[in-house]
């Protein structure tokens, strides 16, 4: 059965479009039917990120509208056959995006795709709620800093007050994804650590993800971080966090936390 | 000096922590359940100045937001005139 996703955050620029083209990716290596949605209309990024940014010819308001049908706007990834991106318009006013457009696309994935991941623009305004709206489960996107872990628990009332399941009196699942985390600064008391956010939001933990260059390679290249590099950080950070969606059972380890005793007596950062 | 203030330097991350908890109890207590809370506020408080005399600045009523379980928290100092006059 088909499961909707949505990547929120309230903060901008804390990982949320990395986040879903990585676990996008690490599901769809997993066999599995993915579509990754993206959201933020005017300001879309995900087909930069996916690579894709020169293909895209239809979009998620061309068919909220009716303008071109829902095959007509999926671009199928090079790499991955299972992989799938609906782009958001970048001239359109996100004004166009409407509950009931966005109700019908996302049922129609739902008849052919395994996992549908909405990429939420920042923010809690239209285009951050719509995401949210449809979602089984949300996938909570939070630094460990103090402006990040304040918008995610404004964003996590929202998740239980303004979706379709919270209205409809079921649970919405939540999970925290702590992303560009440090776990040498954490370890010197410089950044809250792992456990320090998990009390203040109270959900539970679906991975950490580890500051590293090798983010933003991927993004220079257009490619998930779990496609450029498997083998590196956060690539297999990512992998773990997609297989406990997937409801596996996967030991949490901390990325980079089992240093040498030289890397921590010159304090050289793991990943 | 610079040596000295190194070494002396306070991890900043409890700070955070703690700034955040206060922060967040505040604002969960306001966003979301601002409704909720002060009906209950209101109702409660009917319902004991039936019996007893209360100073409404002496009543705080929060929201504590858990995974599985909220908890409201109604603190009411009653003056010992009041709770002599109950019992």
């Amino acid at each position: 059965m088909a499961k909707v996703i949505v990547v929120t955050s309230g903060k901008g620029g804390v990982g949320k479009t990395t986040s879903t083209a990585a676990l996008g990716a690490a599901l769809a290596q997993r066999g599995e039917k993915t579509v990754v949605v993206d959201f933020d209309v005017g300001l879309r990024n995900l087909d930069l990120v996916m690579g894709a940014e020169r293909r895209v010819v239809y979009d998620l308001i061309n068919v909220v509208q009716g303008d071109a049908k829902l095959s007509q706007a999926l671009i199928r990834d090079k790499r991955l056959e299972t992989l799938f991106l609906l782009p958001a318009s970048q001239t359109r006013d996100k004004d166009n995006l409407t509950a009931e457009g966005v109700e019908r696309v996302i049922d129609e994935l739902r008849k052919s795709f395994d996992w549908i991941i909405c990429d939420s623009p920042a923010g809690i305004e239209r285009g951050a709620t719509l995401a949210m709206r449809h979602a089984d489960t949300a996938v909570v996107v939070t630094n460990p800093e103090v402006s990040s872990v304040r918008d995610s628990d404004r964003i996590i009332g929202l998740l239980d007050a303004k979706t379709k399941k919270a209205e409809n009196g079921e649970r919405m699942e939540k999970h925290l994804l702590l992303t560009r985390y440090d776990p040498a600064r954490a370890e010197r008391g410089d950044m809250l650590k792992v456990d320090d956010v998990l009390e203040i939001l109270s959900i539970p933990l679906l991975g950490i993800i580890p500051e590293s260059m090798d983010v933003l390679r991927a993004s220079n290249l257009g490619s998930p971080v779990t496609l450029a590099d498997v083998s590196c950080a956060p690539a297999i950070a990512y992998r773990d966090a997609a297989r406990r969606l997937a409801g596996e059972q996967v030991p949490m380890t901390i990325p980079g936390e089992r240093r040498g005793f030289m890397n921590k007596l010159f304090g050289r950062r793991a990943a | 000096m610079s040596l000295f203030s190194f070494l002396n330097r306070r991890s900043s991350a409890p700070m955070a922590r703690e700034r955040l908890q206060v922060l967040l109890a505040h604002e969960r207590a306001q966003v979301g359940h601002s409704d909720l809370v002060g009906l209950l506020r209101e109702e409660i408080l009917a319902v004991i100045a039936r019996h007893v005399q209360l100073d409404q600045d002496k009543v705080n009523v929060t929201m504590q937001r858990g995974e599985n379980v909220s908890t409201l928290e109604v603190d009411i100092e009653i003056p010992v005139s009041a709770s002599v006059r109950a019992a």
